[in-house]
């Protein structure tokens, strides 16, 4: 049982962040296209759309940071100070972006200045999140189990464009969320900024899987190695096919699709970059096994896990589904 | 000048973490409140409670979104600045705020979509509810992060192997000796803070002239709290204090300013201590009354600050007028829950301006003592991060000085805006007042009740979904 214990915990902290990327990724997004809705009443309408939501999914951001802390305790005390700065600087992104939720509707008719905080908080957080991946990605320097690099060392253009990458990727889940949620002029808006969004993110997903392996070694022999090919290839595929579905149903007009198929493209892109790092979790240098924390303390949590995550997903669900539907111009203002 | 890490990252720390306690304390009391108001409306049918839950309902989000977004910050910040105390105490403490994301932030957080969005749509009993699961989600989530903290200042249940502590027996490190009474006085600190806004907010609209039934109604709920919690915190207070001698008797000497441990300790009511002379200056005092406070005899001995050697010393001057302000404010409110309730008694609660008018002044005084608190207690466990286990110097981040400085003008820079806009926003709440559901609908247009048909349509389809706007469940009880 010990040993499985890490793969348990990074299978699990594995899944609170797809959860946060897919739940925060849609409502980080609305603020993403935040600026380029014209009309108040259609902002009022996306910022509806995701209000009672955006606290819940990002409930799944403490889970990813705390459980980290739990479960794997040297690569957090790793990971933070290497991320000092991008991380303080999401964190002061995601403090602006979640207040202007209630500033914006208390401050109104004076609300300009909270439309500008929502957007840009949405768009720096989505941002440096893509930056750290990046980071992570290319590797942290790490000796005596220690962070021993410098301030900027994740700074490097292939951190900046994974970070473009992921404010593309949020805007898609975003603007396809619109489709599905919203009716009227608000889907519309959706629909059109939704197909150069796919194309954009397909083309990042592209160029990640080429620039990881071509940069970095360990990749290159994990994705391109016998017999991992044989294995692997399928993956690019059915990506490319994903992505070609919802292309077209967009194109049909389906309101529901589009959403799914993107949070898939997620999943997806999700599993490539596991493929590319595991078993490391601060790459090149220490995996789940060395930095796990004590069996008991692993033990502790899982014990109450393993009861109270079903019940997290299950009341999440419920209220998801009691706001299901349709959101009118309007509606949900409290 | 040289920057000096350690005290950047301390200063970042306290910073952000002061921000922040000062919305859950808040958010505890008053999600508590909300759901108190909204059971007596469902009970009673009274429109006044189903106004008032409403009303508070709009200040407890402002609030709750403030202290979500600083408490996230919070999450990571034991990694980016304190990468050593985290990796140091991640086997004990780490579980401990799991389970606090788990088993309360999950639900408060869930839950609160409801209790906000859900009044066109969900039937009253689902949205008083949703006001409970918040409320205790509050509430249990003060019971792991005291935890935590209770175990930094006085640790227990564990061992430490190659310098890094290992869990032994969860019961004790969860119910470590300081947890219960840090715990129960947070806890009741939460609950009588937010009575004295709600005091607050009633005696400005009652000396106003404006909402006399709402202003009642709470003047008499908060004075009732007050008058049971206040006194509480005192009882709850002395015996933490006494816990606190047990186990770090060198906060509780700077608390007190007792130098010489060899005599009887004064009840020093004022002073300046003065840590190089090993003194007070300008000290007004009760002799031997610091003695029977904390031993229960008039020649009773504890340790004075001389009993330590100097490097285990806490800034003994902030320690010492952080606890004067905290004990100064709670007996300040002692006097207004007897008063208010002797006016109450006496049928006076409503017209004597002479508690009126302070009270709608004091609503930041239970705010003030909860940081003061907060800064005795954590000033006052230095030099260690970790009691005795761990010195704060040992637990930074290897992360440059201008890094942390940096950041820091950043924290105060957007810290600064935000909260200040929070506070003035909530106090444009607070003016506008209590309304019925006219004010909510944002377009201007005219609220209408639930038309007979809507009311079959929705129950056919079984499907409680609101129509448009000002649409609503809650005018009306069914």
């Amino acid at each position: 049982m010990e040993e499985y214990l890490p793969l348990i915990w990074a299978g699990l902290i594995g899944t609170a962040v797809a959860m946060y990327v897919i739940l925060d990724g849609f409502d980080l997004g609305i603020g993403i296209l935040f600026p380029f809705a014209r009309k108040e009443e259609d902002r009022d309408v996306m910022m509806n759309s995701v209000a009672p939501f955006w606290d819940g999914n990002e409930t799944w951001l403490v889970l990813g940071g705390g459980g980290l802390w739990v479960a794997f305790p040297t690569a957090y005390a790793v990971i933070m100070p290497a991320f000092y700065l991008p991380v303080i600087g999401m964190l002061l992104a995601l403090v602006l972006r979640g207040v202007s939720f209630e500033f914006r509707w208390v401050a109104k008719p004076a609300h300009l200045m909270w439309d500008i905080a929502f957007a840009g908080g949405s768009i720096a957080a989505a941002f440096l999140q893509g930056v750290i991946l990046g980071g992570l990605l290319q590797g942290v320097e790490v000796v005596n189990r220690q962070y021993a690099g410098g301030p900027f060392d994740w700074l490097t253009p292939f951190s900046i464009f994974v970070g473009f990458a992921v404010v593309a990727g949020y805007a898609l889940l975003g603007a396809t969320w619109l489709v599905m949620r919203t009716s009227g002029p608000v889907q519309e808006f959706g629909r059109h900024w939704s197909t150069p969004l796919l194309l954009a993110v397909l083309g990042a997903m592209a160029v990640v899987s080429l620039w990881t392996p071509l940069t970095v070694d360990r990749i290159a022999v994990r994705w391109f190695s016998l017999p991992n090919i044989f294995y692997l290839w399928p993956i690019p595929l059915i990506t490319a096919l994903v992505g070609y579905l919802v292309f077209s149903w967009l194109r049909r007009g389906d309101d529901v699709k589009p959403f799914l198929g993107s949070v898939v493209l997620f999943l997806l892109g999700y599993c490539g970059l596991v493929i590319s790092t595991a078993p490391y979790l601060v790459p090149p240098h220490l995996t789940f096994w060395d930095t796990a924390a004590a069996p008991s303390s692993q033990l502790f949590l899982l014990a109450g896990t393993v009861f109270l995550l079903p019940l997290i997903l299950g009341y999440t669900f419920f209220v998801y589904w009691m706001f299901r539907g349709k959101i009118g111009p309007g509606e949900g203002y409290h | 000048m040289e920057l000096d890490p350690v005290m950047l990252a301390r200063i970042q720390f306290a910073f952000t973490i002061s921000f922040h306690i000062v919305f859950p304390a808040f958010t505890i009391g008053l999600s508590a409140f909300i759901t108190v108001l909204l059971l007596l409306w469902l009970r009673s049918g009274q429109e006044k409670f189903h106004r008032l839950a409403r009303f508070w309902t709009k200040i407890f989000a402002v609030s709750f979104a403030m202290g979500v977004v600083s408490g996230i910050v919070l999450s990571y910040q034991f990694g980016t600045n304190w990468s050593r105390f985290s990796e140091f105490s991640g086997n004990v403490i780490g579980p401990l705020i799991g389970y606090e994301v788990l088993t309360a932030f999950y639900l408060e957080a869930t839950f609160l979509g409801i209790l906000l969005f859900g009044w066109s749509r969900f039937p009253p009993w689902l949205i008083t509810l949703a006001a409970a699961l918040v409320a205790i989600g509050t509430a249990t989530s003060a019971f792991w992060i005291l935890a935590a903290n209770s175990w930094m200042q006085t640790p227990a249940g564990h061992e430490i192997r190659n310098g890094i502590a290992f869990p032994v027996s969860w019961w004790a490190i969860i119910f470590n000796p300081s947890f219960p009474y840090r715990f129960a006085h947070m806890l009741n600190a939460a609950y009588l803070t937010t009575a004295v806004v709600v005091l607050a907010v009633g005696a400005r609209y009652l000396l106003a002239g404006r909402h006399p039934e709402e202003s009642r109604t709470m003047l008499r709920m908060a004075v009732g709290m007050i008058f049971v919690t206040a006194p509480l915190q005192l009882v709850i207070g002395d015996m933490h204090g006494l816990n606190t001698l047990k186990h770090q008797p060198a906060k509780v000497a700077a608390m007190e300013g007792h130098w010489d441990g060899s005599k009887p300790g004064a009840l020093v009511l004022f002073g300046i201590p003065d840590e190089k002379a090993r003194k007070n200056h300008y000290e007004i005092a009760i002799p031997k009354a610091g003695s029977l406070i904390l031993t229960h005899s008039w020649d009773g001995r504890y340790p004075g600050l001389t009993s330590f050697p100097e490097k285990d010393w806490p800034p003994v001057a902030n320690v010492f007028f952080a606890f004067r302000i905290m004990v100064g404010i709670g007996m300040l409110l002692i006097a207004i829950g007897l008063y208010g309730a002797f006016l109450w008694w006496r049928g006076r609660l409503f017209e004597d301006r002479w508690f009126l008018r302070p009270v709608s002044h004091t609503w930041s005084l239970g705010f003030i003592a909860i940081l003061a608190g907060w800064f005795v207690t954590e000033q006052g466990r230095q030099p260690w991060v970790v009691q005795g286990l761990m010195r704060t110097a040992d637990a930074t981040s290897p992360v440059p000085g201008a890094s942390v400085a940096g950041t820091l003008a950043l924290f105060v820079f957007i810290y600064g805006i935000v909260f200040s806009m929070g506070i003035y926003y909530i106090n444009r709440l607070i003016h506008a007042g209590p309304k019925g559901d006219v004010a909510e609908v944002p377009e201007g247009l005219p609220n209408r009740p639930l038309s007979a048909a809507e009311e079959a349509a929705r129950e056919a389809t079984g499907r409680p979904r609101g129509g448009g706007p000002g649409f609503s469940l809650g005018t009306r009880k069914e």
